[in-house]
């Protein structure tokens, strides 16, 4: 390994540019005769449209056009996609409504655009927007999913009856029932996992150009996979062919999920700008519009119950979610409650018979759709207070229950698809006990006491699928793309290196990560590797950064594509010196002949390479070679968490006192920026478990719908954390890498309700546990 | 933001002749910006008052103190002669926000807007302070009339607070976990065995004095006199962070710890 390579706490590369203000983000590009776009968003949550009045609006200073649904399917663009079908237990295909990107008929919650203002400042627009009258015929709304779903709920799309979208199952029902039959104790619970506005710091932006001459496109956008949003604007929106459209995102920053997404807004644009006739078209959500249109996350509404023998092994799991996905289908959003969601529910297990039945429902919200985790987190969430809820009824201690279940040995079948290919599970447990001082909590407990305050510990031992995914298996799951990555290594004649990836950094760190690996490779500084993404002229194609697969996946492909530009060096160099091709070896920057003196440096082979002037008979001249790397599995990270709180019962504040996290992420490329990774991910998820939550009134009005009502963590809410890897290899990919994108988002919100209801007494509580719900939760006991 | 016209004003007499019917004064400028900013309000004319010498700095003279409308939190938290006549005004001051709005909100601003979970109208209460205006005084008591309303008439412009420090006094506050203003903030001062309780974040109607608290204190300055004193939940605002019920039940937490502190 070289000072840079794996496993090293290499500073990252980007932050110099992000910390001194020289990051360029996609409200940083200005073009020559950009106009601006405003949207006339739907103050109703549900309402039918008799009208519009553009007239006062177009009157208005700097206004170039004034456009709707009604033109906007006129002109042909196509309705918004889910890229995941998936079927109802009777095979019926799901009844998924249409969505147009500027409403036709009808708007569906609030926020849904009606109509566009293009005009040539940011000022104009937003000013011509208020000039447009809607003229709305409002109807009943229903946001709660569980509301919805009931007879004479207000209805949503004709296509979905009963504002039902799909009634999906897995697993064996008659098995499972018959594990309760036979079960020595039922645990059983209800829980609500709370909904969640993502709130990336950079909120959403797009810049869409045209150029009339060329008929050609180029949007700079907020994308966390730019190829994936070419393909769709170009395949479904009818926007552009593909090589008429060029799709960059360039610094973004943080994503988590909600950037995953082709929203209306980057269609509209690209739409708008040839219409109206304008170079380029500029839209940057302000903070409201982030609140009110950036998919929301999670909001599960679960009842389930487990069946334990007389020996604590767990017999069955019988789950019934209802899922809310908001008013319209998000790009992923049926794949999060189904296929991420109930293949995690064996947990760190062994569970011989699951069987869940999951009904996605329309209301009047924001789209739902994947957020940090994407249904990893319910999952875990509802297993891991099941786990603990079960000790206490069992009279057993939490970790011992859970040891007494481990899957140990793999691989391992679950019930529910997953095949977990390697693990340790015991190991995490036990490293996150010794940390946390389990064995002395009892006297921080009586210590607590003595000041009044109650004092609780609870833990979480979480699992969950990365590295995204088997092409033809979730193909074969109804997924509309294949989940593979591309890298292309380019080495230039003096020898630097260029990573092309269709991975996308939005936070990640992969312009370190990813030299490092290079830098391992060869020897070289990470300086002298440049990455190369997030833009479709540069980078062939793409599946981007989501479900922390740019490790397993994408520096896969890049570890694909450095074998073969390494085989090709080994070649010449052979050539070069004399020697045989198996003798040879790249180390520290030089290309060597294994037990000789005989030498060239790195950068002589590449020369050598692009000079051709002395190659091996009928080589090719150059040293550039692309891989696609397809996942043979998932990958399975998983870890124990431990929190530990005291909860002030005349306020109901409850305050962490101690956070571990043990985590086995497989190889670790660079142990600090993975701990960032870590942190983030726990801030998150303590963000959920006790502060975040996007409430709508019965009438659809969001409630918190900026930071004076949605609660997001800050620092000094959080303790220092105590962060530990373990490091099993994941046999599936090169380097065995798992992932840690998202575990801490996943693992940690249970770890902090267990400590909670440790704390009070009881298990009544509703997620997150701000103080209000500590406080009624102590007086409902 | 609408379009608007901006005037520095020089003077008091000067700033009172620009207002104009549409126009609206600007102090730290932490409330009435973001409102602008998201299109909620439109003044035609912002006159600031930021550069008027007359309107900042605190005095104390014995017992007696006088803070100019334009004086910051930040200033008040810090000013050494307040921090002997009055800790708990300056520790209040110190709470607020955080350090960007302390450096540019100001008292005059806060009670001028009597956002219902400000902290200041709280503290203005206890005190028993008197409100300095352009062309009156008035008594906190009055002046506070009703969430986001005040006694001022339009155009009319706080100069001054000014009050006799308590011989003991003590403010808690519980907030509101998203935006940290309060939830349930109250002031307790003690005004020879004369008590006064101040209560900002709670109550519907803005900031208020609880009568049977100061009734239950006056003469038992203890946190167990409150325990017989019964807060009616009925008054009491209600949102997604807490139910009145709840705020009502802050409200006594937060008095006996603040008369605790004392
Ligand atoms: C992030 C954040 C957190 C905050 N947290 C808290 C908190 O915890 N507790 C708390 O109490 N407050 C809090 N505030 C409010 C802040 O402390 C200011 O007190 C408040 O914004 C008003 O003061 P200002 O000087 O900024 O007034 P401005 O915003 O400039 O003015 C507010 C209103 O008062 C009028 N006005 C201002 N001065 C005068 C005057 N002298 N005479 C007549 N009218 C006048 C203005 O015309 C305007 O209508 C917070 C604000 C922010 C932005």
């Amino acid at each position: 390994m070289g000072i840079e390579g794996i496993g090293a706490r290499a500073l990252r590369k980007e932050d110099k540019r992000f910390i001194t203000g020289k990051g360029h983000y996609t409200d940083d590009h200005k073009v020559a005769g950009m106009h601006h776009a405003a949207f006339v968003r739907s103050p109703h949550a549900h309402a039918k449209i008799n009208g519009i009045d553009k007239s006062a609006a177009e009157d208005m200073s700097g206004v170039v056009a004034v456009l709707d649904g009604k033109q906007l399917t006129g002109d042909g663009i196509g309705n918004i996609i889910c890229g995941w079908m998936v079927h109802s237990k009777d095979g019926s295909p799901m009844n998924m409504g249409a969505w147009s990107a500027l409403a036709t008929e009808y708007v569906r919650y609030v926020g849904d655009a009606a109509a566009v203002v293009i005009a040539e400042s940011y000022e104009e627009a937003k000013a011509a927007a208020e000039a447009v009258v809607v003229d709305y015929e409002v109807l009943d709304a229903v946001v709660d999913a569980v509301e919805a779903l009931k007879e004479g709920a207000p209805q949503l799309h004709p296509e979905a009856a009963g504002n039902l979208i799909y009634d999906w199952e897995i697993g064996d029902e008659a098995a499972t029932d018959a594990a309760f039959d036979g079960a020595a104790n039922v645990v059983e619970i209800d829980i609500t996992n709370n909904r969640l506005v993502p709130n990336p710091m950079e909120p959403r932006s797009a810049v869409a150009e045209y150029d009339d001459a060329e008929d050609h496109f180029t949007l700079h956008t907020t994308s966390q996979n730019p190829h994936v949003a070419r393909l769709v604007l170009s395949a479904f929106y009818q926007v552009a062919p593909e090589n008429k459209l060029r799709v960059i995102a360039p610094d973004v920053g943080g994503g988590f999920g909600a950037k995953i997404y082709i929203y209306p807004e980057e269609i509209v644009c690209l739409w708008a700008a040839k219409r109206a006739g304008v170079a380029a078209i500029k839209w940057t959500a302000d903070r409201s519009e982030a609140f009110m249109t950036d998919a929301h996350g999670r909001d599960h509404v679960t009842k389930a119950k487990m069946a334990f023998d007389a020996d604590n092994k767990i017999t069955g799991f019988k789950v019934e979610t209802i899922a809310n996905l908001g008013a319209y289908m998000s790009l992923f959003s049926s794949s999060v409650p189904t296929y991420l969601y109930a293949t995690l529910l064996s947990g760190q297990y062994n569970i011989p018979n699951i069987h869940c039945n999951v009904k996605t429902v329309y209301t009047n919200t924001v789209p739902v759709d994947a957020y940090r985790g994407a249904g990893r987190p319910e999952a875990t969430y509802l297993v891991e207070r099941l786990m603990t809820t079960a000790a206490r009824q069992l009279d057993v201690d939490p970790a011992e229950l859970r040891r007494t279940n481990f899957v140990q040995e793999f691989p391992h079948q679950t019930p529910v698809i997953m095949a977990y290919d390697a693990g340790d599970f015991d190991a995490t447990l036990d490293a996150a006990m010794e940390a946390a001082d389990y064995k002395g909590f009892a006297a921080r407990k009586a210590e607590s006491e003595n000041n009044g305050k109650l004092r609780g510990i609870g833990m979480s031992c979480y699992i969950e699928a990365c590295g995204i995914a088997p092409s033809a298996a979730v193909g074969s799951l109804g997924a509309g793309v294949g989940l593979w990555e591309s890298a292309e290594v380019r080495v230039n004649p003096v020898g630097t290196i260029e990573i092309l990836t269709g991975s996308h950094s939005h936070g990640q760190g992969h312009e370190t990560t990813f030299a490092q690996v290079v830098s391992d490779r060869f020897g070289l500084p990470a300086e002298n590797v440049q990455i190369v993404h997030g833009d479709t002229d540069k980078v062939q194609f793409g599946m981007g950064t989501y479900g922390s697969r740019s490790g397993a996946v994408g520096i896969s492909a890049i570890v694909k594509a450095l074998d073969k530009v390494e085989a090709k060096a080994k070649k010449i160099a052979a050539h070069l010196l004399e020697a045989s091709e198996g003798d040879i070896e790249i180390k520290d920057g030089e290309v060597l002949v294994k037990g000789t003196d005989k030498k060239l440096g790195w950068h002589e082979v590449c020369l050598g390479a692009y000079t051709a002037h002395n190659l091996p008979e009928g080589m090719e001249p150059g040293l550039k070679e692309g891989a696609f790397y397809d996942p043979t599995n998932f990958t399975f990270p998983a870890g124990c968490y431990i929190c530990e709180v005291e909860v002030d019962p005349d306020t109901g504040v409850s305050t962490i006192q101690q956070f571990v996290a043990a985590d086995d992420f497989g190889k670790i490329i660079n142990p600090m920026i993975v701990e960032g990774q870590v942190h983030g991910g726990l801030a998150q998820g303590i963000g959920q478990a006790l502060m975040e939550h996007a409430v709508y009134d019965d009438a659809g009005q969001l409630l918190s719908a900026s930071y004076m009502d949605y609660q997001m963590p800050r620092a000094d809410d959080l303790p220092d954390f105590v962060v530990s890897h373990h490091e099993t290899l994941c046999p599936g990919n090169p380097l065995g890498i798992k992932g840690c994108g998202e575990a801490g988002a996943i693992g940690s919100p249970p770890a902090v309700i267990n400590a909670i209801t440790d704390a009070i007494g009881h298990n009544n509580l509703a997620m997150p546990a701000s103080p209000h719900n500590v406080w009624k939760a102590i007086h409902s006991a | 933001m609408y379009e608007t016209s901006y005037h520095r004003a020089d003077s008091v007499a000067d700033a009172a002749s620009k207002i104009g019917d549409e126009g609206k004064y600007l102090a730290g400028g932490m409330t009435l910006l973001p409102t602008m900013k998201q299109r909620l309000a439109a003044p035609d004319t912002l006159v600031d008052l930021t550069h008027i010498g007359d309107l900042k700095g605190v005095s104390v003279n014995g017992k007696e103190v006088r803070i100019g409308a334009m004086t910051t939190h930040a200033e008040v938290n810090g000013d050494a002669a307040l921090q002997s006549a009055c800790p708990s005004l300056a520790k209040l001051a110190g709470g607020i926000g955080d350090p960007a709005v302390r450096h540019r909100g100001t008292i005059g601003g806060s009670i001028a807007n009597h956002d219902p979970a400000a902290d200041y109208p709280a503290a203005m209460l206890a005190l028993n302070a008197t409100i300095h205006t352009d062309s009156r005084e008035i008594s906190a008591d009055d002046f506070f009339s009703g969430m986001f309303e005040t006694a001022l008439n339009e155009g009319e412009i706080v100069t001054a607070i000014s009050f006799t420090a308590p011989d003991k006094g003590a403010y808690e506050k519980f907030r509101n976990p998203a935006s940290r203003y309060a939830m349930a903030g109250v002031f307790v001062a003690d005004h020879g065995g004369d008590v006064r309780v101040g209560v900002s974040g709670a109550y519907s109607n803005g900031a208020s004095r609880n009568s049977e608290m100061e009734t239950a204190l006056s003469g038992n300055l203890s946190a167990d006199a409150l325990d017989g004193v019964a807060v009616d939940a009925g008054d009491m605002l209600s949102d997604i962070h807490g139910s009145s019920d709840y705020r009502a039940h802050l409200v006594k937490v937060m008095a006996k710890r603040a008369v605790a502190a004392m």
